[in-house]
């Protein structure tokens, strides 16, 4: 009896963990992509209607407006917080003095909540008493900087917000890159006088790639997954301007009782994050077994 | 680790080169030191506004130190500011992100140690399975689980309760904390469990002798990474609770987004650092562990 118990106390022991997965996670995302193929409203309703939803979906011009921001949005910010974070990385790792505090100080956005990073910027880009009053102050009275509250250019101080909080975290990746690169190459590159640049640009960026990839993966994944940094700063506005799928989302699940479109955008939201993270996925675990 | 500086051999032209040493050393500095102010500056801001008094922020300029220090904002931030109808400041709030906070990591925490230890070292059939599905869980964008969450929430009688927040944030952690104490655990080797087992110890014992001991590092690691996501989660406490159950981040955008009355800045500027200062602390005390929890938390497998 007891040496029954010890050979299935393991399986026992990952069995609830196991099944609160499988169920809340994998369940519900077949819910939800069942869901996305009714004509669920207000209530969900379990007779499938083909993609209705997608087509109507397609057919929003407020989702083609959340996909286009994603789009800006994410390629801004994934490529300035990439380049950002390099340079700093680059910068911080010359045997600089007091290395640590500087760190650390570009790394604490990070440890603040969305909320609070879009309330700060909020305050800051103000355009009666941020920034633009500030540089109005100094005597540049015609200085205009209204983008929070223009349409056209709203979608680049969530841009901006973004990068402030995560160029830091992706510096402390490339730093951590940076030291594990070989000495030796370098000692060696130096000796036979290879120009610094070319140091960087031909050896220790190359044998980064690995970092290049965690860093874009995670950098994509926070763009995709991005609402409350949208919901504090501009509110997805001004109108929709600002809107992505994340608020897109949420705006059909509770506040327009949409089911079905929520249900819809979501499994879109689910795909573009698969088709990033399943290769990287992938190629991870297969490195594994090989 | 590469030095600009002795990338040529010094002895060549020596004074040019102390010269352009100097001047790269200058230049270097002055940049990180520009980044700094950049980092540096909206935290600035916040606290300098929330010092001031709302005259104050309306004549002066966005980045000057306050003429006169009050701490009047502070005051109705934390008791008395409005969040739509009631007007209770963000105290209650506080306490009920501590409330999910507190258990939400225990548990979580608990069962991704055990979950790891049993990946890592009493592996069975079927057990790589079951990791790869759990780490798939940690990807999947919460959109996309949270109008069945809401209505299983509500079967189970969990809507809009502060226990059903810890639920939501446990079943949600779980990729995280079993990938982290997977990680750890994979590394100590596997014949530590075979002696143990000849000695006749068993599975429970061998955790709670051998294990848990070696543990307090990736706890440390975990514990913050767990305190910092519940803390700063906004979509499932926006969901997922009712008036009363908020926690702090939602309560903070309500009183930052009200739009009754005045707007008063230097009160959301003293919500918006109450609520980030857990945290902030958290960095503070335990940087190296946070880095540590977010770098693994990215860099995965």
């Amino acid at each position: 009896m007891s040496d029954w118990l010890e050979t299935h106390l393991p399986k026992a022991v990952l069995a609830p963990s196991f099944i609160a997965i499988m169920l809340f996670v994998y369940g519900f995302i077949g819910w939800t992509a069942w869901v996305s193929f009714t004509r669920s409203k207000l209530l969900p309703r379990y007779e499938l209607k083909g993609t209705v939803q997608y087509e109507k979906l397609f057919a929003s011009p407020r989702w083609d407006t959340a996909m286009d921001n994603l789009f800006v949005f994410g390629t801004l910010f994934i490529v300035i917080a990439m380049l950002l974070g390099l340079l700093l990385a680059i910068f911080l790792d010359q045997k600089v003095r007091s290395e640590g505090v500087i760190r650390t100080i570009y790394l604490y956005p990070m440890a603040l909540s969305m909320i609070v990073t879009g309330t700060a910027w909020k305050w800051i880009l103000n355009p009666g008493l941020g920034l633009e009053n500030m540089v109005r102050g100094w005597g540049f009275e015609t200085f205009t900087f209204d983008w929070l509250v223009n349409p056209d250019f709203a979608i680049y101080t969530v841009v901006l917000a973004g990068v402030w909080q995560s160029s830091g975290f992706v510096m402390a990746l490339f730093l951590a890159g940076l030291r594990s690169v070989d000495e030796e190459i370098i000692k060696a590159a130096q000796v036979d006088g290879i120009p610094t640049w070319r140091i960087y640009s031909a050896i220790i960026i190359p044998s980064m790639a690995p970092i290049f990839l965690s860093a874009f993966i995670v950098l994509a994944h926070l763009a995709i997954k991005s609402f409350d940094l949208v919901i504090a700063l501009t509110g997805g506005g001004p109108g929709y301007s600002t809107d992505l799928p994340a608020t897109y989302m949420y705006a059909m699940a509770f506040s327009r009782g949409d089911i079905g479109q929520a249900a819809s955008s979501a499994m879109i939201m689910m795909m573009v994050v698969f088709a990033i993270v399943v290769p990287y996925l992938y190629s991870e675990l297969r490195a594994k077994h090989d | 680790m590469i030095d600009l500086s002795m990338s040529r051999p010094a002895e060549t032209h020596p004074r040019g080169i102390a010269w352009g040493r100097l001047a790269l050393r200058f230049s270097l500095y002055l940049f990180l030191g520009l980044f700094a102010l950049y980092y540096l500056m909206p935290l600035f801001v916040m606290v300098t506004t929330s010092l001031k008094s709302l005259e104050e922020i309306r004549t002066g300029s966005l980045i000057s130190l306050p003429r006169e220090v009050t701490f009047e904002a502070w005051r109705t931030a934390w008791s008395g500011a409005c969040t739509g109808i009631q007007c209770e400041g963000l105290k209650p709030y506080f306490w009920n992100s501590i409330l999910i906070a507190v258990p939400g990591v225990a548990i979580s925490t608990l069962l991704g140690a055990l979950n790891g230890y049993v990946i890592a070292q009493w592996r069975f059939r079927g057990s790589n399975l079951i990791f790869s599905l759990m780490l798939f869980g940690c990807f999947i964008p919460f959109q996309v689980v949270l109008l069945p969450m809401a209505r299983v929430l509500g079967e189970m009688g969990l809507a809009g309760s502060i226990s059903g927040l810890i639920f939501v944030h446990v079943i949600y952690g779980l990729g995280f904390t079993t990938l982290f104490f997977r990680n750890y655990y994979v590394t100590i080797p596997n014949e530590l469990v075979k002696a143990a087992k000849v000695d006749g110890a068993g599975f429970v014992r061998i955790f709670w002798s051998i294990f848990l001991p070696l543990s307090l590092p990736i706890i440390v690691v975990t514990v913050i990474w767990q305190f910092t996501q519940i803390w700063n989660d906004f979509l499932f406490g926006v969901s997922f609770s009712q008036a009363g159950t908020q926690p702090v981040t939602v309560a903070l955008n309500n009183i930052v987004n009200s739009t009754t009355g005045v707007k008063e800045y230097n009160v959301d500027m003293a919500a918006a650092i109450i609520a980030a200062l857990p945290t902030l602390l958290v960095y503070v005390v335990a940087g190296k562990y946070f880095i540590r929890g977010l770098t693994a938390g990215s860099v995965k497998g």
